[in-house]
């Protein structure tokens, strides 16, 4: 059987799903087994891949070249799931949601060059940081700041099984 | 007794007990939010919605709807599990409940609820509402960010402690509870500082100062415990 393309991203987010990710531990090699890992903040490429199979999707879209990516995401994959609670509500990034982008910025970077205000080197701030699926469409849902572990397994291990994991109980739970 | 049936159950409740109380006599779980025991329904948050079967499959707030004679009662179907979801959704969605960043976490009646009602996701647009969170009050806090205007707080104020102190103010997505017609809490004259409101409330929006997270657990049953033990004329 031919080994499933995975992938993860990281955008909008504190990298803490990664890390739960890697708390997978010697569950780790026993995924190494049936999925090669094509791209992550973990692996040195830096062309998202075509024909990508899963990817997990950590954080929020928060600015321009984020929401790039996402689209490119969505039409080299075939199933794009929301990995933790920024991807699946925004979380921690949509706090500045309520707030106006140009306060923000000029908040945290005082007066003069504000990186992020306009498209530039810096990709530009989006007014909000939003989750995944109101940018493109989500297959899977993994709540959780950040799922634990063991979410992650039965969630991915379903995945690789070819079922759809169905969450339930205190697997599908926000926080 | 009253004689229904509940999801095909035959049951026996009280004249003038509701579906709700009938429901959980027999064990059968309709889930709830805005309904507190010893606080008077109001039928406010709809989560609790059942269909009466002959009343044209009519939907009903069980916590809010008497019993009757023969009533057929579904407390349970898809279609039920698909509007309380959407009722779900439009909660989270109205204001700013970032269950990770709350001092509820954890102990949440609403992210409860998500769990048991299999929301894995909000599919409305979030508002993220800019609102206020009031600290004025010594002993407590007010985050309107967490706030499901559920009414439990202002029940329990003026039904159980009789203070009348917290009371609603604005329309729709705009009402917010406030003390005292909008004075800051911490100045209100009519608060007693008594805390039923913050053991009453089912989220975050009513909190303990100096209280962590995990510490952070309301005591909901209180209200009932006050009530019954209260000394009768």
């Amino acid at each position: 059987m031919p080994k499933i393309r995975l992938a993860s991203v990281w955008l909008s987010g504190c990298s803490g799903c990664h890390m739960s990710f890697l708390d997978l531990d010697e569950r780790l090699i026993e995924l190494a087994g049936k999925a090669e890992l094509v791209f992550s903040p973990i692996v040195d490429s830096k062309e998202y891949p075509a024909d990508v199979d899963v990817v997990l999707v950590e954080g929020a879209v928060g600015n321009t070249e984020q929401r790039h990516l996402l689209e490119e995401i969505r039409a080299k994959t075939k199933i794009l799931v929301a990995f933790g609670d920024c991807a699946v509500t925004g979380n921690v990034p949509s706090l500045r949601n309520p707030l106006l982008r140009e306060e923000v910025l000029r908040t945290v970077y005082g007066e003069g060059d504000i990186p992020g205000l306009e498209e530039g080197d810096v990709p530009a701030l989006l007014p909000q940081a939003l989750p995944l699926h109101s940018v493109v469409k989500v297959d899977r849902f993994l709540p959780g700041c950040p799922p634990s572990a063991d979410r992650i397994w039965r969630f991915v291990e379903g995945l690789l099984a070819g079922r759809r994991p169905e969450l339930t109980g205190a697997d599908l739970r926000f926080g | 007794m009253i004689n229904l049936r509940i999801d095909d159950t035959p049951v026996q409740a009280e004249p003038n007990s509701t579906i709700l109380t009938a429901a959980r006599a027999a064990g059968i779980r309709i889930p709830t939010l805005c309904h507190l025991d010893a606080l008077r329904p109001v039928g406010a948050c709809r989560l609790c919605l059942v269909e009466v079967r002959n009343w044209n499959g009519r939907l009903v707030p069980a916590c809010a709807t008497p019993v009757q004679e023969g009533l057929d009662v579904v407390a349970n179907s898809d279609r039920l599990a698909s509007l309380r979801r959407t009722i779900l959704e439009l909660l989270f969605a109205e204001r700013n409940h970032i269950c990770a960043f709350c001092v509820s976490n954890g102990h949440c009646e609403l992210q409860d609820l998500a769990t048991e009602l299999g929301m894995d996701h909000v599919t409305f647009p979030y508002r993220f509402p800019a609102l206020a969170v009031d600290a004025s009050h010594a002993k407590f806090g007010i985050d309107h960010n967490r706030c499901v205007l559920c009414g439990r707080c202002v029940r329990a104020c003026a039904e159980v402690e009789g203070a009348f102190t917290w009371g609603f103010a604005g329309r729709g997505v705009h009402t917010l509870v406030d003390a005292d017609l909008g004075e800051p809490w911490g100045e209100s004259e009519t608060c007693t500082g008594c805390g039923k409101c913050v053991q009453a409330c089912p989220t975050g929006a009513l909190f303990e100062k100096g209280k962590a997270t995990a510490e952070q657990v309301k005591r909901p049953a209180l209200l009932a415990d006050v009530t019954q033990r209260r000394p009768r004329a």
